[in-house]
């Protein structure tokens, strides 16, 4: 990228020389999860269309989202759902100017690392044994 | 949308821009309140099966609450996607590729308001 450069002046950094650390990797995720999410709305509206369409359609659905690969995309979302929620709370905070400063920025990053795992384990915790929530009823 | 300051001054360089700023803003705020009252909602009624689910979407909540959940998360993620665009995507592709994320939200709210009202009136 830089071979015909002729000033030598220092270049914008990329990320493959920044030295990984959690407030870089929060951002990144932040973005990842939200393009993800744009798969979870399609989901979301599909589940919608299949329900008004009527039980054949719906159960058709429910199958697939059943299997294991749909429980692979299911959980996956759940995960993006729940990082780009509690993440995009430090992103509401900072407009306000609230814990900009590096210390802070790098503590809550790791809270909502940890936060949102333990979010979306609670929630197919809830789905499996508290609501058996995977269970296709009719 | 229009700030005071921009009333004042005219429209700047770019048109617009602190409208996307707001309505990202305002969209997630709807969204930390909405979400959660949608997932519990919704997890009590999918252990009903068809039926159940069918109940309370066709409830006035219900359907409220749905109607509410996508239209802030379809402006949300077409503002989202729109700036992921814009910082990797150029030239005519990225005129393409912003068309299609409009039409794609766009398209995605006027499905589910298409059924949510057949549901709610029994269709």
């Amino acid at each position: 990228m830089s071979a015909n450069w002729s000033e030598q002046r220092p270049l914008s950094p990329f990320t493959s020389i920044w030295r990984w650390h959690v407030t870089m990797v929060t951002s990144i995720l932040h973005r990842a999860s939200g393009v993800a999410l744009y798969g979870g709305v399609f989901v979301l509206v599909a589940w919608l269309a299949a329900a008004a369409e009527g039980p054949k359609a719906y159960l058709k659905l429910m199958a697939i989202m059943a299997s294991w690969p749909g429980r692979a995309l299911l959980f996956g979302f759940t995960l993006a759902l729940s990082f780009h929620l509690l993440n995009g709370v430090r992103y509401l905070l900072w407009g306000k100017g609230i814990g900009y400063d590096k210390q802070t920025a790098d503590r809550t990053a790791w809270l909502v690392i940890v936060l949102s795992s333990l979010m979306t384990l609670a929630i197919w915790a809830t789905a499996y044994w508290g609501l058996d929530l995977l269970k296709i009823g009719g | 949308m229009r700030t005071s300051y921009k009333n004042v001054t005219g429209l700047g360089a770019a048109h617009k821009g602190v409208d996307h700023y707001i309505k990202q803003r305002v969209t997630a705020l709807a969204l930390l309140i909405l979400i959660p009252l949608f997932l519990f909602q919704f997890l009590s009624s999918f252990t009903s099966g068809y039926n159940g689910v069918m109940a309370w979407l066709g409830s006035p909540f219900g359907a409220a609450v749905t109607f509410l959940v996508v239209s802030a998360s379809v402006v949300h993620m077409r503002l989202g996607v729109q700036t992921a665009i814009e910082d990797y995507i150029g030239g005519t592709l990225r005129k393409i590729a912003l068309m299609l994320n409009g039409a794609f939200a766009l398209g995605l709210w006027l499905i589910a308001v298409y059924a949510l009202i057949k549901i709610s009136f029994g269709g």
